[in-house]
């Protein structure tokens, strides 16, 4: 954790805390070629961790690491561990599709199934064996998403019909219903209006309270706004990591410091 | 046209007028190939229409022109659709699906692709040699229904598959990735997901395929359907005679009442590859409006 060790004046906030995912040295490499290189560090138990960084510095393939979705891209490997409650995700005991389950994922354009918005929600849960009442869990993870009262008329119509902010609400309420331990997010506001990223962000201080989440975004603005601790990268590597007042007031890094007042990127 | 000089308005003049005659040109070709199927048509109903009756469906076919009918020819060809149906759809799905979902890139699969597109370019009659010393002999099923399904499935799987991997590959990679990343396995996201997304295309690849079939005479020539066949096939392992065997049959005899019924069995055909394209349209409408 060297990179967080400048860090002490925020030793307590992360003593209320625990690690959920420790990566070490995690490299990612497409038919060779790393796309993510040897990054380390730790995100905290219900804390918002956001990754910025220019297009193609890797973040996104970072991100998609984390829940072995990167399984599905041909010619990948992934070198280093990543520590999920002690466990390595690359390890040959672990099911991917376990992995998966426990660690959910909301996508940059919004993809509901192209079914109705009750089914959206509860294909999830039926498929992994859930049993309780599916019309109280599919109102609760709608709730948590914010969409139930907008929505709660009409759960038999096409989830294609709500406009794009509903839809990615949709998709949160999706994954919250299979009760992740950490919710990643893929600049899940980079299709969206301002007043449905306002809608959204709203959302992640409600849901950070239950949730562990991990979010990629584009803008600093809203990593600033809505995270704990930030992660910047640039061509693959972790420039630096720590709490987001800290990256964004007093980075350690001169590259850090002029990305965030916007000096490039 | 004050803002153009005098030579580049000649030269846009130009340009259009090759634009028109080239457009004039696709017309004429589209009209005419549709002419070319109104006559067709239009002979067929001439010839045909007087002999079309209550009893021309509903009799056994016969020496005698005017106690002709086309009832085992139309019962073989039904039974032939749904047995051809209920061989091929599955296969030709399940191998596209494989190809599409689960193989991995590589050699093999490649091959594979490259001989399931050779596949459906070999000539119908060649399907017919295989039915006939694979199916007829081999396997002992003798001239039954059966091996005349078998064999029209073979011949049909290779559209089957492409027209079906087509229509998978328009299913969006987000629907795969937001399934997956809920934690279903591939199949679960392949059953729940990408094939109900794909199952309008599949449909029309599975009819045109049907189609095909139902129009095919010379495998059925080869693997020995009857042309002259006085009973209803009972079971699978009849034997039977089709539509396209029954017409073939009375286009070559030389009485002119002959040729009529001829005319007359090709309206039948026509009309159930109509209904069977009509079902097709349906079925596929009702689908793909579910949730639109």
């Amino acid at each position: 954790m060297a990179l967080s060790e400048p860090l002490d004046t925020t030793a307590d906030k992360r003593k209320a805390s625990e690690a959920v995912l420790e990566l070490q040295d995690v490299s990612v490499l497409y038919s060779g070629k790393a796309a993510v290189k040897k990054v380390s560090c730790t995100i905290w138990r219900n804390r918002i961790t956001s990754i910025i960084g220019p297009s193609g510095c890797g973040k996104s393939t970072l991100l998609r690491s984390l829940n072995r979705m990167n399984d599905f891209v041909d010619g990948v490997t992934i070198e280093g561990q990543i520590l999920f409650a002690g466990q390595n995700l690359y390890g040959s005991a672990v099911d991917p599709v376990e992995v998966r389950r426990r660690i959910g994922m909301v996508f940059q354009k919004p993809n509901p199934f192209p079914k109705s918005i009750f089914n959206n929600i509860s294909w999830g849960p039926s498929i992994n064996g859930y049993s309780g009442s599916m019309d109280e869990l599919v109102e609760r993870s709608l709730s948590q998403a914010a969409l139930w009262e907008e929505v709660k008329d009409r759960l038999h119509e096409s989830a294609l019909n709500l406009s794009g902010g509903q839809q990615q609400r949709l998709c949160i309420a999706r994954a919250l219903a299979m009760e992740p331990q950490v919710l990643l997010m893929d600049e899940p506001c980079s299709a969206l209006d301002p007043i449905s990223t306002a809608h959204i962000e709203d959302l992640l201080f409600e849901l950070q309270s239950r949730y562990t989440i991990v979010i990629v975004t584009h803008n600093m603005q809203q990593a600033a706004r809505v995270s704990d601790y930030t992660a910047f990268m640039e061509m693959g590597n972790l420039v630096e990591f720590g709490e987001t007042d800290q990256i964004f007031t007093r980075p350690e890094k001169k590259r850090t410091e002029e990305y965030v007042t916007g000096r490039f990127g | 046209m004050a803002f153009l000089t005098e030579k580049s308005r000649k030269h846009l003049a130009n340009r259009h007028r090759k634009a028109r005659m080239f457009a004039w040109l696709c017309a004429f070709i589209t009209w005419s190939s549709v002419f070319m199927l109104g006559v067709l048509l239009v002979s067929i109903a001439f010839d045909g229409i007087g002999w079309l009756n209550w009893n021309f469906l509903t009799s056994f076919p016969s020496r005698i022109p005017a106690k002709a009918g086309i009832l085992s020819a139309l019962a073989g060809t039904l039974w032939l659709i749904v047995m051809i149906a209920f061989i091929s759809i599955p296969v030709g799905v399940s191998a596209a699906l494989y190809l599409e979902e689960f193989s991995k890139r590589g050699k093999l699969a490649t091959i594979i692709e490259l001989n399931i597109a050779n596949l459906s370019g070999v000539p119908s009659i060649v399907y017919g040699i295989l039915g006939l010393a694979i199916f007829v002999r081999f396997f002992g099923l003798e001239r039954s229904l059966i091996s005349g399904a078998l064999t029209m499935s073979l011949l049909i799987m290779p559209v089957i598959i492409i027209a079906s991997r087509e229509a998978i590959k328009t299913v969006p990679m987000s629907i795969r990735y937001a399934a997956l990343s809920l934690g279903a396995t591939r199949w679960q996201t392949t059953w729940s997901h990408v094939l109900p997304s794909a199952f309008p295309g599949i449909m029309t690849g599975v009819i045109l395929a049907l189609s095909r079939a139902i129009g095919e005479t010379a495998p059925l020539i080869l693997i020995g359907a009857a042309s002259y066949v006085a009973f209803l096939p009972k079971g699978p392992m009849d034997s039977f005679t089709a539509l396209p065997i029954q017409i073939y049959g009375w286009a070559s005899r030389p009485q002119v009442e002959f040729s009529q019924l001829a005319a007359a069995g090709i309206i039948v055909l026509l009309v159930v590859l109509l209904l069977m394209n009509a079902t097709a349209i349906y079925i596929r409408n009702k689908t793909e409006k579910r949730f639109k």
